[in-house]
């Protein structure tokens, strides 16, 4: 990709998780951690890749993007603001009464928002509905979808893995968040996964394993998945849970706790 | 009198379902031969998917398919459909209130010798409690033929209780299938014998066994459970002073519940519940089982009586 574009991205980047800080503290609640770690592949999804029309929500052909880590909801809201799908000073409502922005995405409240999560596990079986009625509808969109590396230990994931699989659904581009951390603290130390790549091509999946924070690798990662033909693929990138604010880095305990107003200043210090 | 099942029923109307109306999509969880989706898939491959013995995943693949404009139909046994995959109902289908039609199969005591295990009698009270869920339980072949059908035209999610044995028809043609709706199947003044799905059959036949002793019963078909027909409920019990309900599902939760909150928040009369007493079910034939656990003619005469004598 060109520098300007790079750039581009790396700015837009910030600026979502800046909106990520502000919102949570703002709402004394929320998961930033997971939303950090994100932020730059959903960046990237929404500024150079998914062909969605923010005038135009509910265009038949448009790509989807499911964040089956609901969760990870302030990133996805800073996203679609920031892409136009709903104004800016709407993020600081997150999780207020009366607030179309839930704790976890709600598709009947949020314009942009393809499918509600919340419940772990759950926005994975659906991306399958949707790239499966695309190709029955022979449309050329793609269902990207994103999975926590704490998620993929529920059953249901490997119920929906084996289906996408089965059905050879190359509309179909998985990426796991690979944090490695859940609530409870490291992955593999409450239940471990591993070994990933094994596991995914094992159940018949194509697997690109990337930096998850890098947009070229992230960028070659989509543009390799697009071309796999007869099978879905899974992206697993590794990433940084809190990446961008160094007291959130790589700490489970910020898997769900806001920053009070002197983090949240100390955290956009770090966000310029 | 002819019989039919509530599946074969919902198998076929799946297929002229699937002729007039190309946005249907079936899904199953390996058990199209017993649910009778298998006729759908036979007719049209394209359009169902077998998502193996997953249920979890068959509900949010459903769920996909409505986002995008399909109407799914998603199949297994009751027992599996609502228990095993609660959760994606509630949070991939009910929550962003999909449209998507759970037809479920095999529900209550008469799945028989497959035993308790197999046996829902706790999927009414689950699918009531999801907010915006319909919940229709037809009572014969001809209100599940038309179930299906009013089904796929409402937008929105519904599940549909169907059940293994064969069961007498009641309803021909004539009849209209309403979603909401109740319908007194005949009328009297004694007592109301308010049932649903394969308890209807029972609930007329002990009208008649109280006829022979004198006494005049109401029968009504309650077959959507969710929304509850209110008035008719109302009306009837207005009519008779006493009403027993007829259900074969645990007395928590099901048809007896939902009609005792609408009598206690309209007009409360006397009433008692003919059901499951809150206890699984075992192996045994159908027959065996209904009479076992208290599910039939004769026990809704004796509940029957009983209510009229607290009138
Ligand atoms: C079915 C379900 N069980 C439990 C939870 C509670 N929960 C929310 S986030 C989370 C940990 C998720 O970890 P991971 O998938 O690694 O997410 P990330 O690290 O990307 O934030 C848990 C257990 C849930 N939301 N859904
Ligand atoms: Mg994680």
């Amino acid at each position: 990709m060109d520098e300007k574009t790079l750039e581009f991205l790396k700015e837009k980047a910030k600026i979502i998780r800046r909106h990520i800080i502000r919102m949570t503290g703002a709402a004394g609640s929320g998961h930033p951690g997971g939303s950090l770690s994100a932020a730059d592949i959903i960046t990237y999804l929404y500024f150079k890749e998914l062909r969605v029309d923010p005038k135009n929500p509910a265009w038949p052909n448009r790509d989807r993007f499911i964040l089956s880590k609901g969760h990870a909801a302030p990133v996805l809201y800073a996203v679609l603001a920031e892409k136009g799908f709903f104004p800016i000073e709407e993020l600081i409502k997150l999780r207020k009464i009366d607030s179309p922005l839930q704790g976890h995405p709600d598709m009947k409240k949020v314009k942009g928002v393809e499918m509600s999560t919340g419940s772990l596990g759950t926005g994975f079986s659906t991306s399958i509905g949707m790239a499966l009625a695309a190709r029955m509808d022979n449309k050329d969109n793609r269902i990207f979808v994103m999975l926590g590396d704490g998620e993929i230990q529920e059953g249901q994931v490997w119920e929906a893995a084996m289906a996408a699989a089965h059905y050879k659904l190359d509309n179909l581009i998985a990426i796991l968040d690979y944090n490695g951390l859940q609530i409870d603290g490291p992955v593999t130390d409450v239940m471990s996964p591993e070994p990933l790549p094994d596991k995914w091509r094992a159940f018949g999946w194509e697997v690109i394993e990337i930096d998850g924070h890098d947009f070229n690798s992230i960028e070659r990662a989509i543009k390799t998945a697009k071309e796999i033909k007869g099978r879905p693929t899974m992206i697993i990138a590794k990433t940084i849970k809190g990446k961008g604010v160094s007291f959130m880095e790589n700490q489970a305990g910020w898997h769900g706790s806001a920053p009070n107003q002197e983090q949240v200043e100390q955290a956009l210090q770090e966000l310029v | 009198m002819e019989s039919m099942a509530t599946r074969d029923a919902y198998g076929k109307a799946l297929v002229e379902l699937g002729k007039l109306n190309k946005n249907v999509v079936v899904l199953d969880a390996d058990l199209s031969k017993s649910t009778k989706t298998e006729k759908f898939a036979k007719e049209f491959p394209d359009r169902f998917f077998n998502m193996g013995i997953a249920e979890q995943n068959l509900i949010g693949c459903a769920a996909g398919f409505a986002t995008s404009g399909k109407i799914p139909f998603a199949s297994s046994f009751a027992v599996f459909a609502t228990g095993r995959a609660y959760d994606q109902i509630r949070n991939s289908i009910g929550y962003p209130h999909l449209n998507v039609k759970i037809a479920a199969s095999h529900a209550g005591l008469t799945v028989g010798e497959d035993g308790g295990s197999h046996q829902m009698i706790e999927d009414i009270a689950l699918m009531r409690a999801v907010p915006g869920m319909t919940v229709i339980v037809p009572a014969d072949g001809e209100e599940a033929k038309q179930a299906i059908f009013a089904a796929a035209e409402y937008e929105g999610p519904v599940y549909i209780r169907l059940g293994r044995p064969k069961v007498p028809m009641i309803f021909d043609s004539n009849y209209k299938f309403i979603i909401g709706k109740a319908a007194v199947i005949k009328e009297g003044t004694d007592v109301s014998l308010m049932a649903t799905g394969i308890m209807v059959s029972e609930a007329l036949k002990a009208a008649q066994d109280l006829e022979k002793q004198g006494i005049n019963a109401c029968v009504v078909n309650i077959s959507t459970i969710k929304p509850i027909d209110e008035n008719t409920i109302t009306q009837v019990a207005r009519i008779t002073g006493a009403v027993v309900t007829c259900e074969e599902h645990n007395i928590f939760g099901g048809l007896g519940s939902a009609v005792a909150e609408v009598l206690v928040e309209n007009y409360p009369v006397p009433m008692e519940r003919v059901g499951v007493k809150d206890t699984f079910g075992e192996s045994g034939k159908p027959n065996q089982l209904l009479e076992k656990y208290g599910l039939t003619a004769k026990d809704i005469v004796i509940a029957a009586k009983k209510v009229i004598s607290r009138k």
